[in-house]
């Protein structure tokens, strides 16, 4: 059988298609006969398989993320909401930015190191495709038990790819998440987020509204990446018993990307550029009909003209495959040699394939055959969408009935102190630097705060210090004993470690990891999660600027923790005030802010020292979250601290340990009168930051709090002259004193990862 | 004693950044005519002894998983010395 065209596939409508075998649900296949009036060709096909998957078309989860839209707050900051590349966001001064987070999770299951890179590689063009110029990544990772075999086969390769780009790439990487618990074993999450800065009237979106305009494909040439599925077709068109298996997995060339962003950065200040759109999933189907239906609706393409890699690829797979590093433009005719002269300059290859029209219909050519002819909508836009069963999991209240207040907790000094270095080494808690290190967090020379702090920032503005921070976060474990709430607090966290470096939150974006959306458990659960955020945003202020759903995360029947990951951007005046999370002074006092009660349910003690997992997550309550947060910047802002850190996972001690090790300087502690040690120690009760107060500022500061009604501790002084070493020393245990020199803290601190993972190189 | 070589390549249809490097370069250093250039890497393996069925199943099976990268990569295995 030779190509299929539209002629042929109007004269041969009884042909058997295998759309089972890409994916295609019987009704899907007939709606797509009833809009074309007739079969589809093998490209159409391939074309409306791969945008109806549930990757693209967000066939699932549609009807639950239009609350985002729904319950979006009055913000002036969004300058372009939800739909676009990615959402952008006012930051004064003429600055804008924006920022997004995409999952590329089971292609670094499948290849770790190319998986990782190239999820970089894609995120990196959504933002460019903004008009801006990528200036940070960072990488919210999610694996299996640290000491699993698996682990140990992804983790390394996935790190490695994501330096391995990102480095290449000149990007600093400035944070992230690196969590581990057994629902990922085989489900390993890669969700990489980048922030792009550029001036307000950079903004640029993905349009083809003029007549006569070309559309132009630039950057690498087209190969056989990612389109493992479609060989189904393809085999069809071969004679000689079907093509080699094509991989699944994409190759990136970070250098490549690197000569792409200026490319598309000159042409685009240049003037020279109606819309532009990014190649990511989907390809060349994607850009064009998306670039199509946001414009007149018509286009006609020259498939042939496309450059290949690989000359014996059909036009099904030129048409579906994932190649990295390449863009699609639609340029004005008097602008095009102009393009190319720019272009040539990078050594970026751009041919012109095309022309918008008004016909509104996507019309594709293949050497003088028509191959592609359908209104380009049904296939961005117009996708099924889903009202997928859902219903609470029959396990959900004998879970949350499940209370860790069962479980054997330290109740002597020495139990604590042991309790103290197993939570300090716990690979969950352990320092990341084995991690981090092999990031750049510095290329670029804007970089302010990276790993381990609250969160990453960078400066935008040379000459006025103005920033931004992005922090990431997701308790799983929260989200899975109540995903509602969960969703809740996984924003509060992000948003508050924004607010702990002294910026003030701004937007939010997301990236929601679950399990398959056909399981009606699952299902609830991102229900729940999605309206947990949307009430969550529109209370806290926050617009959602866009997002990423990744469904299917489960091995057989079980499914990961639900994970909504959610990043929260803020902005900061000037990078100078910020607040860091090392202690400094001697006699500097140290605070506790908010309120601490007996909250273990998914906390990191019983997930380390019990392996548990029950009842309810600790309350949270939003307008608690944004009074602290105003504490902070203003705090900040006044100086009236000189640190600052998160309570979160590991509860207070954690935070405590952390800010000794970060400073090397030991303090004198003491437990409140109305605690238990224990609880104050690692009750993980939400909406609390430890901060560091200079002696001179104490009442001002108290003050400041007292006027808002927010409860603040005075737990302790920073005091370097405690014994012969550093040492946190903390009374009031049980009526003892309890001392741990800080080296020792240090060194299980650190050990963790290098001991299970080895040595890193440089 | 016997030699074992073999040679792992990326497949053909995946992108090889260095090999596409390796490329521009020949051409600006004159050589005008490379329509396309793939790199890889050699292992050189010396046995003591000969290779039998059983040493050769092996060294597939480790060229196939360790040697190479199964994903992304394909491996030719010969004996050069028997």
């Amino acid at each position: 059988m030779s190509m299929d065209t539209v002629k042929i596939a109007s004269e041969t409508p009884d042909v058997k298609q295998p759309y089972l075998d890409l994916g295609v649900k019987d009704d899907e296949y007939a709606r797509i006969r009833e809009i074309l009036g007739r079969r589809p060709t093998n490209s159409e096909l391939a074309m409306y398989s791969v945008m109806w998957s549930e990757h693209c078309s967000y066939k699932s989860s549609k009807v639950h993320l239009q609350q985002f839209g729904e319950k979006k707050p009055k913000s002036d900051a969004m300058l372009v909401g939800i739909g676009e590349n990615a959402g952008v966001v006012d930051i004064g001064d003429g600055w804008a930015v924006t920022f997004k987070v995409e999952s590329h999770n089971h292609p670094s299951f499948v290849e770790p190191y190319q998986g990782a890179a190239t999820g970089i590689g894609g995120i990196v063009r959504d933002i460019l495709s903004m008009g801006a110029r990528p200036v940070a990544v960072m990488d919210p990772l999610r694996f299996g038990p640290a000491d699993a075999k698996d682990t140990a086969r992804v983790l390394p390769g996935i790190i490695a790819g994501v330096g391995g780009y990102g480095n290449c790439l000149g990007l600093p990487n400035i944070g992230g998440e690196v969590v581990f618990d057994p629902s990922y074993l085989g489900n390993p999450l890669v969700n990489a987020l980048c922030v792009g800065t550029m001036r307000h009237e950079d903004i640029h979106l993905a349009k083809a509204s003029v007549i006569g305009n070309r559309v132009i494909l630039f950057g690498a040439a087209t190969g056989g990446d990612g389109i493992g599925g479609v060989s189904v077709l393809a085999s069809e068109t071969f004679e000689d018993g079907g093509p080699a298996k094509r991989p699944s997995v994409q190759v990136g060339d970070p250098f490549m990307e690197k000569l792409l962003i200026e490319c598309t950065l000159e042409v685009l200040h240049a003037g020279l550029v109606e819309g532009i759109q990014d190649l990511g999933g989907a390809g060349i189907s994607c850009a064009t009909s998306e670039l199509a239906s946001n414009g007149t609706g018509g286009m006609h393409v020259w498939l042939d003209r496309v450059p290949l890699r690989d000359h014996t690829l059909s036009p099904e797979e030129i048409l579906m495959s994932e190649s990295q590093e390449r863009m699609c433009a639609i340029v004005p005719p008097e602008n095009v040699a102009k393009f190319m002269e720019i272009c040539q300059k990078w050594e970026v290859v751009a041919t012109d394939i095309g022309e918008v029209t008004d016909t509104g219909r996507l019309v594709i050519e293949w050497h003088n055959e028509i191959i592609v002819d359908v209104p380009p909508r049904t296939v961005a836009h117009d996708g099924p969408v889903y009202e997928r069963p859902y219903h609470r999991p029959v396990w959900q209240d004998a879970l949350q009935a499940d209370s860790p207040s069962k479980l054997a907790r330290p109740t002597t000094v020495s139990e604590l102190r042991e309790t103290i270095l197993k939570m300090t080494a716990a690979p969950n808690l352990a320092s990341k630097r084995w991690v981090t290190d092999q990031y750049d967090r510095y290329v670029l020379g804007n970089t302010i705060l990276s790993q381990p702090e609250d969160s990453g920032m960078v400066r935008v503005d040379e000459t006025t210090g103005r920033g931004v921070a992005v922090s990431t976060d997701c308790n799983g474990r929260f989200a899975k004993l109540d995903p509602y709430n969960g969703a809740k607090l996984a924003l509060a966290e992000a948003y508050r470690n924004v607010s702990t470096t002294g910026a003030v939150p701004l937007a939010v974006t997301n990236c929601l990891n679950f399990g398959s959306p056909e399981d009606p458990e699952v299902m609830w659960q991102f229900s729940e999660a999605v309206r947990g955020l949307a009430d969550g945003c529109l209370e806290m202020n926050t617009p959602v600027t866009g997002g990423n759903v990744s469904f299917y995360n489960q091995t057989g029947n079980v499914a990961i923790l639900p994970t909504p990951v959610v990043g929260v951007l803020g902005v900061i005046d000037d990078v100078e005030r910020r607040t860091g999370m090392a202690w400094q002074e001697d006699g500097d006092l140290i605070y506790l802010l908010g309120e601490t009660s007996d909250d273990f349910a998914g906390s990191e003690w019983a997930h380390e020292i019990h392996a548990h997992l029950g009842g309810l997550p600790p309350k949270i309550d939003l307008q608690k979250e944004m009074q602290l947060s105003q504490i902070l910047v203003a705090a900040s802002r006044d100086g009236l601290i000189n640190a600052a850190h998160d309570v979160s996972e590991g509860g207070a001690m954690q935070t405590l340990v952390e800010m000794a090790i970060r400073s090397g300087i030991g303090a004198r502690l003491w437990v409140p009168d109305n605690l238990d040690p224990f609880v104050f120690a690692y009750a993980e009760s939400a909406t609390r930051a430890v901060v560091v107060v200079p002696r001179s500022e104490e009442t001002r500061f108290t003050e400041m709090c007292n006027a808002r009604g927010f409860a603040n501790t005075r737990i302790g002084v920073v005091d370097s002259m405690l014994a012969d070493e550093q040492v946190l020393s903390i009374d009031n245990v049980w009526n003892e004193t309890l001392v741990l020199p800080i080296s020792e803290l240090s060194k299980k601190h650190f050990e963790t990862l290098p001991a299970l993972f080895g040595p890193t190189v440089g | 004693m016997a030699r074992v070589v073999v040679d792992v390549r990326l497949k053909s249809e995946i992108l090889d950044p260095q090999g596409r490097a390796v490329q521009g370069s020949l051409v600006r250093l004159g050589l005008g005519k490379v329509s396309n250039v793939r790199q890889g890497k050699q292992f050189v393996i010396d046995l003591d002894g000969d290779v039998n069925d059983e040493t050769l199943k092996k060294l597939h099976e480790l060229a196939g998983n360790l040697l190479s990268n199964p994903v992304i990569e394909d491996y030719e295995l010969r004996v050069e010395k028997a």
